[in-house]
């Protein structure tokens, strides 16, 4: 096997660690501040919120995790999406397969209850 | 060290990132119990009754405070300054203990409310998903104070160097973590 040589790339700067710092403090705020002051509709703060959750996994992958650093092939980077698929599967999956059990496997109350509230 | 025994270079961290990933899944699943159970408060309190928005806010600053730490104990590592990598990784430690005592002293006051997690679907799901993240903390604390204590025995030596980088993944993971349960738990959970 060749040997790599040792670069410091893979590991990021000062530089890269405090502008990924100073984001991620940027973003969180703004999420604070969004939900504190109910800046949107429930539907759209909970969109704008969950948005810049993903926009600050970006930013730690890329300043603290250097992920877009890695040389080829880039393992670390499949290994990432393969977990990304099955966390989508897990929870998306869970998600669906609950709400409709929730739907179509409740009491006869709930039934009634669910039925009066679709004014059939 | 011999040549014969020495992993190919950037095999430990490969290993280590799949432990992460599986990591990954293992959340993803208590993150699921927690979105499908979140509305089944049997009576008790809800999230936006419990939640304190602006003491959680300061958890996560905290948080990510020694996510940053830790970078840069790693880039003093890199650059073989022991006494500023000791300094840099005592501070990450001492951010990530603050951290954890804030979360132990919420889920004190809850339980002693009697919101404990036998109370609802709701807060089951919480403490398990919430108390998940605190152990790999207390865990990842563990393993920084044992590295500092190595590199005061031995120096910054290659594997000890390693090691760092791997424990230094393990916590700026555990931030990644902590944003979702941050947003998807206390902001969402407070609407």
């Amino acid at each position: 096997m060749p040997h790599t040589p040792h670069t410091h790339s893979e590991h990021g700067n000062l530089h890269s660690y405090q502008l990924g710092f100073v984001l991620s403090i940027g973003l969180t705020i703004a999420a604070f501040y969004i939900v504190t002051n109910h800046l949107f509709s429930t539907n759209g703060i909970i969109a704008s919120i969950f948005g810049l959750a993903v926009v600050q996994l970006v930013v730690q992958l890329v300043f603290f995790l250097h992920l877009d650093k890695e040389s080829k092939p880039r393992m670390n980077l499949m290994a990432f999406l393969f977990a990304l698929m099955v966390v989508l599967i897990i929870v998306g999956g869970s998600l669906w397969v609950m709400y409709h059990m929730n739907y179509t496997m409740t009491p006869s109350e709930m039934n009634n209850y669910m039925v009066g509230q679709e004014g059939l | 060290m011999s040549k014969v025994l020495h992993q190919p270079e950037g095999t430990l961290k490969f290993g280590f990132w799949v432990y992460l990933m599986t990591d990954c899944v293992l959340f993803a699943s208590f993150f699921a119990t927690y979105i499908v159970l979140r509305n089944n408060t049997f009576g008790g309190p809800a999230g936006h009754d419990i939640f304190n928005l602006n003491y959680v806010l300061v958890e996560t600053i905290i948080l990510l405070i020694s996510s940053f730490t830790s970078g840069l104990a790693m880039l003093a590592v890199q650059n073989k300054e022991k006494g500023q990598a000791l300094m840099l990784f005592g501070v990450t430690l001492l951010l990530g203990l603050t951290f954890l005592f804030m979360e132990v002293s919420e889920f004190r006051n809850l339980i002693a409310d009697g919101n404990g997690p036998a109370r609802s679907g709701f807060l089951s799901s919480y403490f398990s998903l919430v108390g998940l993240h605190g152990l790999h903390i207390a865990a990842g604390s563990i393993a920084m104070a044992i590295g500092m204590f190595q590199i005061m025995k031995k120096g910054l030596t290659e594997s000890i160097s390693e090691r760092l980088n791997c424990l230094s993944l393990f916590w700026h993971f555990l931030d990644i973590i902590w944003i979702f349960i941050f947003t998807i738990v206390y902001l969402m959970g407070a609407l």
